[in-house]
């Protein structure tokens, strides 16, 4: 309601002199449970739930403030907080790797912030895995859950820079931009050059953005026994495949969805020829692999040394 | 093989915490408030809070990095509890402390040039000399105000009377809020104005600026600037009576935009038997003295509202979706992350064409 403050009195200098918002405000007190608020922590799972009931569909969400940085997994580190309880087991990765630096920061935040969650490295262990780029190299159960952290939702946005024209475009599952585009790609670099990021056909309604795992990983989603739940916090959607959905890359038939090629190749560390490889560069030029995946990695080393022992 | 996994993320981030944190030679709270006022009204606008101290206290923990410390801000604001809204304040009720025209030589209630360092000279004052000279030389003070404070008459108000700018009318429905609810386009004009008053003062200046310059049908002359302290109150729970809860301390921007001719021209149809010949108005509000902001965010509004204009000041889902400091700052320094599982993915795309590339040369050569 308006109130005419020209007709209230004259307002008293006193008035000048009342405490600042600051003081009133008081001391930082101790935060919540898992850092946000209940009220904010209904609203993304309200909003999870949605994304779920509608697969590949952003639902928009008013992403708080962290204390991460935006762009430095603040989505996904939301739809982690208002998913976890006491009893629950984290794991973080980031790159694929547990000891990596922002996944180290997201995993202390939630020690700090959560007591009753524990954190893991191992894959098999955790209830919950939040990762920026990675799948693990095994397989999901239903009763765990991925969080992928997402910087750009929109997989129209490279033929549509107008979130009000992408919107429509979902609503009328209008992708023949995106087909004349991949077409493009294939004329003029001779294949689909999309590396990361992949596009995907989500339960064959709606073009998803996977998030930047590499092609790899695509795989990984379809018909997945567990469920996957994505959070953009800087773009303020969420986003979810559910279990056992299709989840189809875009291809064409006679160019198919090829994912990147490590043959001839194996992990310096433990051997594996079936895992995604980091390429390093080692003193001299030369080249080495291992495993992106450093929990399953460290497995399949410790595994193999308990074999030797025990011949 | 000879090869173990880097691993010690946790050792480096604490080594790193522990570097930021030493306290040697370091501000404190209380001479960040004395000495960087501006800075604090400028990460009290960023940051989305208005709380002198607790800004200076980020200023201080950030070594003076604005965006670090409205990120500070905006973290913990994040945390309190929304206990109530004020009531819709009218700036006419501003305890002004300046307040300038730039439409007309004199105003009803005068010209108040106030506290600004506009007419100085930017001389470095080295030993303090200049400042001395300053301070002997003021001449004597005049007071405005007696017992509560004189109510300014709106500059804007008058050209109103005359049927020059557009008549407001109070818009009952409830402001939105992009802190609860994502922006979409098009945005109501109060998430526009939320936005904006929230958004990085340098972006704001460049889009600004570049409506200035000709990109776009903006002309603005600034109406009026006023800033000084504005009380906000609540509704008593209780009696329901407004009761003053304190003052905010702000810059209050009312800018004309003549657009002569061509693209916005005469924009706003009058009603019967009148002319639609009028002025469009923009607004701009920020925190403190942030005055650049304040203009910029006002020539920003009044290019958003010729109708058909055009250049980036125009463009609202540009300017919204890009102005927020610690958006735009986070996701460039992002890079900073490891990426090398991506770039992993783009090394198999290029190998992978470039020996389709050469085997195909290589094809040619043998058949020719």
């Amino acid at each position: 309601m308006v109130i005419d403050q020209q007709r209230d009195p004259q307002i008293p200098r006193s008035a000048f002199r009342a405490p600042r918002l600051s003081a009133l405000a008081g001391a930082p007190e101790a935060y919540n449970y898992a850092f946000l608020d209940e009220v904010s922590k209904r609203e993304i799972r309200r909003a999870l739930l949605k994304a779920v009931a509608i697969p590949g569909y952003q639902v928009p969400f008013g992403a708080r403030e962290m204390p991460i940085a935006r762009g430095w997994g603040s989505g996904g580190l939301q739809v982690t907080l208002a998913t976890l309880g006491p009893g629950d087991t984290l794991k973080v990765i980031d790159q694929g790797t547990d000891a990596g630096v922002n996944a180290v920061n997201i995993r202390r935040l939630v020690e700090r912030t959560a007591p009753g969650v524990a954190t893991t490295y191992s894959t098999a262990e955790a209830t919950i895995i939040q990762s920026r780029h990675r799948f693990p190299e095994e397989s999901l159960r239903a009763d765990q859950i991925m969080v992928l952290q997402v910087p750009l939702p929109e997989p129209l946005r490279m033929v549509e820079p107008r979130e009000s024209v992408t919107r429509q475009l979902h609503a009328e599952a209008d992708y023949t931009r995106v087909w004349v585009h991949l077409y493009e790609d294939v004329i003029t670099n001779g294949e689909i050059s999309r590396a990361s990021g992949y596009p995907v056909m989500v339960n064959g309604r709606y073009i998803m953005s996977p998030s930047p795992i590499p092609r790899w990983d695509i795989d990984k989603l379809h018909q997945s026994a567990s469920l996957t739940l994505l959070g953009a916090g800087r773009e303020k959607r969420i986003y979810a495949v559910p279990p056992h959905t299709n989840v189809v890359p875009l291809d064409f038939e006679d160019y198919p969805f090829r994912v990147e090629d490590f043959s001839g190749k194996r992990c310096a560390r433990c051997g594996a020829t079936d895992t995604y490889l980091d390429e390093i560069i080692v003193n001299g030029g030369g080249r080495l692999y291992a495993c992106s995946d450093t929990a399953h990695c460290d497995e399949r080393v410790s595994a193999e040394r308990e074999t030797r022992n025990a011949e | 093989m000879g090869y173990t996994a880097v691993k010690g993320g946790l050792d480096a981030i604490l080594a790193a915490e522990a570097l930021i944190s030493a306290g040697d030679g370091r501000l404190n709270a209380a001479q960040v408030g004395r000495g960087a006022r501006l800075l604090i009204d400028q990460v009290m606008g960023e940051g989305g809070l208005y709380a002198p101290e607790l800004a200076a206290l980020a200023i201080a923990q950030a070594e003076g990095d604005p965006i670090e410390a409205a990120f500070l801000l905006r973290a913990y604001r994040s945390t309190l509890p929304r206990i109530g809204y004020t009531l819709p304040s009218d700036g006419r009720r501003m305890r002004v402390l300046r307040r300038i025209s730039s439409t007309f030589k004199d105003i009803p209630g005068g010209q108040v040039l106030g506290r600004t360092r506009d007419y100085t000279q930017r001389l470095l004052d080295v030993d303090g000399r200049f400042a001395a000279k300053a301070r002997a030389a003021a001449p004597p003070a005049t007071a405005i105000g007696g017992e509560g404070w004189p109510v300014f008459p709106s500059v804007v108000d008058a050209l109103r009377e005359e049927g020059l700018v557009r008549q407001t009318t109070d818009d009952p429905t409830e402001p939105a809020d992009i802190t609860r609810d994502a922006l979409r386009f098009p945005a109501p004009r109060s998430a526009r104005l939320q936005a904006l008053a929230r958004g990085e003062t340098g972006f704001m200046v460049a889009i600004g600026y570049s409506a200035q310059r000709g990109l776009g049908a903006a002309h603005p002359t600034i109406a009026e600037l006023r800033s000084g302290e504005l009380p906000l109150q609540i509704r008593h729970p209780l009696t329901h009576d407004p009761v003053v809860l304190g003052a905010v301390s702000l810059v209050e921007v009312e800018m004309i935009n003549h657009t002569a001719g061509g693209v916005g021209g005469a924009t706003i149809v009058g009603g019967e038997g009148e002319s639609s010949e009028r002025f469009d108005l923009g607004y701009g509000l920020a925190f403190g003295r942030n005055e650049r902001k304040a203009i910029a965010m006002s020539i920003i509004d009044a290019s958003m509202n010729i109708p058909s204009n055009s250049g980036p000041a125009a463009d609202e889902e540009f300017v919204l979706s890009h102005c927020d400091a610690l958006e735009s700052s986070g996701f460039v320094e992002h890079l900073k992350l490891p990426h090398y599982v991506t770039f992993q993915s783009a090394l198999d795309r290029v190998r992978f064409r470039r020996l389709a590339q050469l085997s195909a040369e290589r094809g040619t050569r043998n058949a020719e």
